[in-house]
């Protein structure tokens, strides 16, 4: 295993030459008591020792450009080095943000342009870029129900929530003020229409849902639903994680929803393992317009502006432009591959999941049985009898080479594993997949000890995570 | 492990009667092991009132957040403050260190309601 940075230390070893301080500076009498006179313990290490030391550790991540990574509902999709390069375009990366509108009318463009392009494939009339990923893209969205209400002066409380939701559904309800009611799924894993039309009346501002939702299943219902909603004057919130599977053949405007969000991340490209960064724009239908955080980028002849004038706007959500070097991503993305490109890319993720959905239902249980789209849930509950749990053989994936899927998740499955190939992965690479998971699901019934051990092969072996959560170690306690 | 002298709800709670209208509240075996890992449980003040089927504790563990139902209704009279400490109480001992709340009913008859240690084992397995 690498050392840490601070084993390396030498004194007076270094990487960089300060120049001396000039003769009289001192610092603003104002701040004095602030001043720290103590030295910092920094490690003490040569350039080379530096990359060396970064080099190794690189060399022990995981990621897209090292293997097949099948995180459901994170859409772990390769990313074309292209957009890295155009987002590093100096007229991009070097933009001072308290530019003018006239000297960075570019940038300006490309959010304007990308706008006209979500507005297609969504099907919605306006979006914000300002959200920094989907949970304050979810946030943006559920405080324009509660200003949309307040607004037409209706007190409504609820939100109404599916029991498949991504958390951050009921998360977002509970920060933005309102209380969650949790409706079941019915035997198809969609909205129980019943349970729906029960719990919404005139105290419920609406609806979030995901479709296909967090099963990787389409909702037929979707239009009942949608009515069911609107009759009662409530709003639809569209989570916008699972637009991979819909690009250029279905869309959440045209299903009814009234607010959308993207997570440009996942369904645009864009690495975002690790946790950011991210870029979670929405969209709404022109009745919404004026709710939206400001600004947007609006055009007046030629001429770009951001426009902070509108009557009902929740407010700001992020400095400057949002996220923008993962927005350039994004419109690279969805430029270079056309609407054409679009489809064929949502057709080949649920041809991906299909497919690995056919092959590995009989080695474990297919929750839901019915045709997919991007992704789809197993579950490792006939394992249970050996002793080994669904987290013992996400962990001997590891000692295969391949990432995990998302374990325990949606809660609705026993032991689920779910499983979001991504179209950029090859037949061979997804045989390669099942190959593994059949010789998992073997090992299960024969040798389950080995998969309590598991991992083995990596560069550390299975870690404590109860201990990790209640006693983090993150600081350096060694001498320098 | 189903202790016989329990009672228990569907909700894999169980109830130890302990005289004098009080009742200790845990979480079952099976609950504790699909829950995984605990670490973390949200206690109620004492003084609560609990309601029959109504949440009143939330258990994390490294897998999810649950919700712990109240199997009858009453005030809570005592908490395990143990298991700010060491939640993992819940894991290793659910049914004796790792108890959660304790509350005085406030209707014996709902103690009528729940399983005993066969129902319950019905449908745990």
């Amino acid at each position: 295993m690498e050392r840490l940075i601070f084993d390396y230390s030498e004194p007076g070893r270094r990487a960089a030459d300060l120049p001396r301080c000039e003769e009289g500076m001192s610092a603003d009498p104002l701040l004095a008591p602030f001043i720290d006179e103590r030295l910092t313990p920094l490690p003490e290490v040569s350039e080379q020792e530096v990359i060396r030391h970064y080099i190794a550790l690189s060399g022990l991540n995981y990621h897209v450009d090292k293997g097949i990574y099948p995180l459901g509902s994170c859409t772990m999709k390769y990313n074309p080095k292209l957009n890295e390069t155009a987002a590093r375009m100096e007229g991009f990366s070097h933009v001072h943000p308290y530019s003018a509108d006239e000297d960075v009318q570019g940038l300006l463009g490309l959010l304007y342009d990308l706008e006209k392009e979500l507005k297609v494939i969504t099907g919605m009339d306006s979006f914000t870029f300002q959200p920094a990923a989907g949970a304050q893209g979810e946030l943006a969205g559920i405080k324009i129900f509660k200003k949309y209400f307040d607004c037409k002066n209706e007190k409504r409380t609820k939100i109404i929530v599916p029991d498949s939701a991504h958390g951050t559904n009921p998360a977002t309800s509970a920060m933005a003020g309102f209380d969650v009611i949790t409706i079941p799924s019915n035997k198809q894993g969609g909205v129980d229409l019943a349970a729906l039309e029960e719990a919404m009346n005139e105290d419920v501002a609406g609806l979030m849902l995901t479709n296909p939702n967090t099963l990787g299943l389409f909702d037929k219902n979707i239009l009942k639903i949608a009515s069911i909603v609107h009759k009662k004057g409530g709003l639809l919130y569209y989570d916008g994680a699972n637009l991979n599977a819909c690009m250029g053949i279905s869309r959440p405007g045209d299903m009814g929803f009234d607010i959308v969000h993207l997570n440009l991340h996942k369904t645009f490209s864009t690495p975002h393992g690790g946790g950011g960064p991210g870029s979670g724009p929405i969209g709404v239908k022109k009745h919404l317009r004026d709710y939206l955080p400001v600004p947007l980028v609006e055009k007046k002849g030629r001429r770009f502006f951001l426009d902070y004038d509108l009557a009902h706007s929740i407010g700001k959500l992020h400095g400057f432009y949002g996220n923008f070097g993962v927005v350039v991503k994004a419109y690279v993305y969805v430029k270079k591959l056309g609407t054409k490109g679009l489809r064929h890319a949502s057709r080949m993720a649920c041809l991906n999941a299909n497919y690995l959905q056919k092959r590995l239902r009989k080695k474990y249980r297919l929750a839901y049985d019915r045709i997919c789209k991007h992704e789809f849930v197993l579950s490792g509950d006939k394992f249970k009898k050996y002793g080994v749990r669904t987290l013992d053989i996400a962990k001997r994936m590891l000692d295969y080479g391949v990432h995990a899927p998302t374990v325990y998740f949606p809660l609705i499955v026993d032991e689920a594993l779910m499983i979001e190939p991504t179209e950029t992965e090859s037949k061979q690479t997804l045989d390669r997949f099942v190959e593994i998971m059949c010789t998992i699901a073997d090992e299960a019934r024969k040798n389950p000890e080995l998969l309590h051990e598991a991992p083995l092969n990596t560069p550390v072996s299975r870690l404590d995570e109860a201990g990790a959560v209640k006693e983090p170690d993150l600081a350096y306690q060694g001498d320098l | 492990m189903i202790p016989a002298e329990l009672k228990y709800t569907e909700t894999h709670e169980w109830a130890m009667e302990k005289g004098n209208n009080i009742i200790r509240v845990g979480v079952t075996d099976h609950a504790q092991a699909e829950l995984g890992d605990i670490v973390y449980v949200n206690l109620p003040e004492i003084g609560a009132e609990a309601q029959k089927g109504e949440e009143i504790v939330e258990v994390e563990s490294v897998k999810a957040v649950a919700q712990i139902v109240a199997p009858v209704s009453g005030k809570v009279i005592a908490v395990n403050e143990a298991l700010e400490d060491d939640p993992a109480l819940l894991n290793s001992d659910c049914y004796g260190e790792g108890w959660i709340f304790e509350v005085e009913v406030s209707d014996p008859s709902e103690l009528n309601d729940l399983l005993d240690a066969k129902k319950y084992g019905e449908i745990a397995e």
